[in-house]
């Protein structure tokens, strides 16, 4: 439990991905079993535990403390486990007892019984020391938040291991906590069979193309089709067993179980997730609505009916088709049959050359389209993101002029410089902040900005600066959402930094209602 | 006819002032003559008439705010007549020459000032003396049941295990000036890391006082010409400053007893928050309390309602005084 905590609490703090996947990997290659597959599946959510209340944790704490100097604490601290953690008075023990493993606290969250689960909590608690009861009672109210996905997960897996992590992905999904042949397999033991049917086969990624690039490239060997503004998907269906994945592998299925009932077929496919009503795709936006749900209800299934667009095919009754060139895939793709009308092709695009590509890019037929993906006829479908098969070729982003207001100072790399940036258009006479971006620049760029706001700071709150405004930044993003979060009521996807304006006078830079009439 | 205890001492816009000594504890404006306990800059300001303090706090107050930082100074040395009052200074295990102030009325109750004080083992300094006294005025900074200080010789560990985890990321310790850094400095060695420390200009001079006092602190070097020093300390104003973008992609801790709280440590953005307090945990301020056994427990500054609350579960008669001017922040 004390190494199980040592993780929580270093991932806690470090906010880098790759000092994660240190961390991470560093954990699982030291911590024997089965505790360290138990600390896995609690990361990644994949842990089924008795969910214990606050109610409860404050109750017994009641029992131990004085309830005023209980409430001073918890109001000084300001969250509940940690609080008990830190608060629960330390039993004298004659001899040290022995170090409690993680797979004990488990085994106590999976197994114990409603009636007895108070004292055995109470029981555990006297038996660890402050960080471990952080970790305990983290497990126990089922709250990690320590930012780690299930594939950054597995990427520190292959990092601990001599397995790469689309192997992992590919038998991921048949397993179950606390991953013994996993381990055993990455330790040079027996690969574990696939048990599950309908797994995840790792995707296939495309790299970004400029119409440069594309001129020292024959058009005759490629094939172009809609890139589609949705989610990518794997949607698998194997001996009655369908699952929808994320591009990572994430089973969101869950979210859709509209699509997953209309998966009639025996295959892999690769495609689009898109919210449709009868031809007509709708925004990103009415696609997010329905993300990130545990369970999905009828009226939103109604209003936001989920759809597929498909670009690909991975494996087809039982057979695998990945080796095969894109061409020949595409034909038995097009020769399969998807009736209920939720699932259609993406259609592919006529063209002869660059140019012609080019001027379809710029009109597209939905505006729910980003661009095109250019992508080699005679490429077998590849794990991962090789250069040179698959092209993206996306629009020119949208660009807006906005005044910097506030900034932060970043982690890691970026330990002393003012690298987080919020930025604001005009409405009247007042500066309204609409986003904040991190990155675009350039490290030169980076160094002046830092400069530029510990020149112009005129208030600090904490860690945040507010500087005068007085400096405009060209902000490309990808997209526009209507928010009730952000005070603009607008919410960009993916902003960043394209210019740095030093040129533009504040006065200049655009107003609120620009942005607006970008929806 | 005995005098009563709020007579002798009791606080005012200065501080607290003692009437018949005719003097003020820690005050925080100039005043005639200033009772200091020790050196952090919130108890030892410039300006005073007189200065009485431990021969350490003086050296300390005239490296930090210069020769002249009062008119003149008296070496703190055995029981003080000092006006209507005897005086003595005892070791509050605080920082280096830190003390408390114990003042005795030829007829009336004992009243013992601890200021900032701290009961674990410190190599830095002297350990803190228990003195007889019928007040107690405390210090109340961690007055929350909440604050159990870990063993800092762990603290350590974990910050030696992250270097060792991430060798080509140099480490900055935010540590304040007088007694943190140096206590930190002495951890690691205690520790076994007697590689060069690189420490920022600021911690120099109190640093070198240190070494001059018999505290051992290894080989030193500045931040500025690290050369392979991978644990770097700076006074934690400096992470705010362009300072830090001299080194590639560090890990920032900070050693504080305020980074047992999450929140505290993610405010700062701190990535390695290390819990190594100078100031008495919520046991040994109350540990402390019980073993003096005074009639009266008087609370200067720091979470004063958490050891209030403590003190009337306990039957003990206390008050709050409630000085302002002290710097939490300090720590």
């Amino acid at each position: 439990m004390k190494a199980f905590a040592r993780l929580l609490e270093r991932l806690a703090f470090t906010a880098g991905r790759n000092a994660k996947l240190t961390i991470l990997s560093h954990y699982l290659a030291a911590t024997p079993d089965p505790d360290r597959g138990w600390a896995l599946a609690a990361l990644t959510g994949t842990l089924d535990l008795r969910q214990v209340s606050p109610s409860l944790l404050r109750r017994l704490s009641g029992e131990r403390v004085d309830e005023q100097l209980f409430a001073l604490s918890y109001d000084f601290v300001g969250d509940l486990a940690e609080t008990i953690a830190l608060i629960w008075p330390e039993t004298p023990v004659a001899d040290p007892t022995p170090e409690v493993p993680l797979s004990q606290a488990v085994a106590l969250l999976r197994e114990t019984g409603k009636l007895s689960l108070p004292a055995a909590i109470a029981a555990m608690l006297d038996r660890l020391t402050p960080p471990e009861r952080l970790a305990f009672l983290k497990l126990a109210t089922g709250n990690m938040r320590v930012g780690v996905s299930a594939r950054l997960a597995r990427i520190a897996l292959a990092q601990a291991g001599p397995r790469s992590v689309e192997e992992i992905e590919e038998i991921w999904h048949g397993l179950e906590p606390p991953y013994l042949p996993l381990f055993a397999w990455l330790a040079g033991g027996e690969r574990p069979a696939a048990a599950a049917l309908a797994p995840f086969r790792p995707v296939m990624l495309s790299t970004p193309v400029s119409s440069d690039q594309l001129a020292g490239l024959d058009p005759a060997d490629y094939l172009a089709e809609w890139k589609w503004d949705g989610i990518r998907v794997q949607a698998v269906a194997e001996g009655g067993q369908r699952r929808l994945y994320s591009r990572t592998g994430e089973d969101i299925g869950a979210a859709f179980p509209d699509l997953v009932e209309a998966l009639e077929f025996e295959g892999t496919l690769d495609g689009e997730l898109l919210i449709r009503r009868g031809a007509e795709i709708a925004p990103f936006a009415d696609l997010q609505r329905r993300l990130g749900r545990k369970a999905v209800s009828r009226a939103m299934m109604h209003s936001h009916p989920a759809g597929l667009r498909l670009y690909d095919v991975l494996t087809w009754r039982g057979e695998d088709l990945r080796p095969l060139p894109l061409a020949e895939r595409r034909a038995r793709l097009e020769a399969a049959d998807f009736p209920g009308g939720r699932i259609d092709l993406s259609p592919i695009l006529p063209f002869a050359s660059w140019d012609e590509l080019a001027r379809l890019r710029a009109d597209p037929p939905s505006p729910v389209i980003e661009g095109v993906m250019i992508k080699r006829r005679d490429a077998p479908y590849l794990a991962g993101r090789p250069r040179g098969p698959w092209f993206k070729w996306k629009h020119d982003p949208m660009v807006i002029d906005a005044v910097l207001l506030y900034a932060q100072s970043g982690h890691g790399k970026r330990s002393g410089f003012f690298s987080d940036f919020t930025f604001g258009l005009w409405q009247g006479e007042d500066l309204v902040p609409v986003g904040k971006a991190y990155f675009g620049f350039t490290d030169e760029e980076l160094r002046e900005l830092d400069r530029f706001v510990r020149r112009n700071t005129v208030q600090r709150f904490g860690p945040v600066r507010q500087v005068a405004p007085l400096l405009v930044l060209e902000v490309a993003f990808e997209g526009l959402n209507r928010s009730a979060r952000h005070r603009s009521g607008l919410a960009m996807r993916f902003p960043r930094i394209s210019r740095i304006r030093w040129d533009k006078p504040a006065a200049e830079a655009d107003r609120l209602e620009t942005l607006q009439a970008m929806l | 006819m005995s005098i009563r205890a709020e007579e002798i001492v009791f606080p005012t816009e200065a501080g607290l002032y003692c009437a018949p000594g005719g003097f003020h504890v820690d005050p925080l404006r100039p005043v005639p003559h200033a009772l200091v306990t020790h050196g952090h800059s919130d108890h030892a300001r410039p300006g005073h008439g007189t200065v009485t303090a431990t021969r350490q706090t003086l050296e300390i107050m005239a490296i930090r705010h210069g020769e002249d930082f009062a008119d003149s100074r008296r070496i703190a040395e055995g029981p003080m007549r000092i006006g209507g009052v005897t005086v003595s200074f005892h070791p509050a295990g605080h920082v280096l020459g830190s003390a408390q102030v114990l003042i005795a009325p030829d007829q009336g109750p004992r009243i013992l000032i601890s200021g900032d004080y701290c009961r674990s083992p410190n190599p830095v300094c002297q350990p803190f003396e228990p003195v007889a006294c019928d007040v107690f005025v405390t210090e109340a900074t961690f007055g929350l049941p909440v604050f159990r200080h870990p063993d800092p010789l762990a603290e350590m560990a974990r910050l030696i295990a992250s270097m060792a985890e991430f060798p080509d990321r140099p480490h900055l310790v935010g540590a304040y000036a007088l007694g943190k850094a140096q206590r930190v400095i002495a951890l690691a060695r205690a520790a076994g890391h007697d590689r060069p420390i690189a420490i920022h200009g600021a911690l120099k001079r109190l640093c070198d006082y240190h070494v001059e006092q018999g505290i051992a602190l290894g080989p030193l070097v500045p931040a500025t010409e690290p050369g392979d020093a991978q644990l770097i300390l700076a006074p934690p104003s400096a992470f705010a400053s362009p300072w830090v973008q001299r080194f590639r992609d560090p890990v920032l801790a900070y050693a504080s007893g305020w980074m047992a709280v999450r929140a505290r440590a993610r405010q700062r953005r701190i990535e390695l928050p290390l819990v190594i307090s100078d100031h008495a945990d919520w046991p040994q301020l109350t540990a402390t309390i019980r073993e003096l056994s005074p009639q009266e427990v008087w609370i200067t500054h720091g979470a004063e309602d958490g050891l209030l609350r403590w003190c009337e579960i306990e039957g003990i008669p206390a008050r709050p005084l409630r000085l302002v001017g002290y710097e939490d922040e300090a720590e």
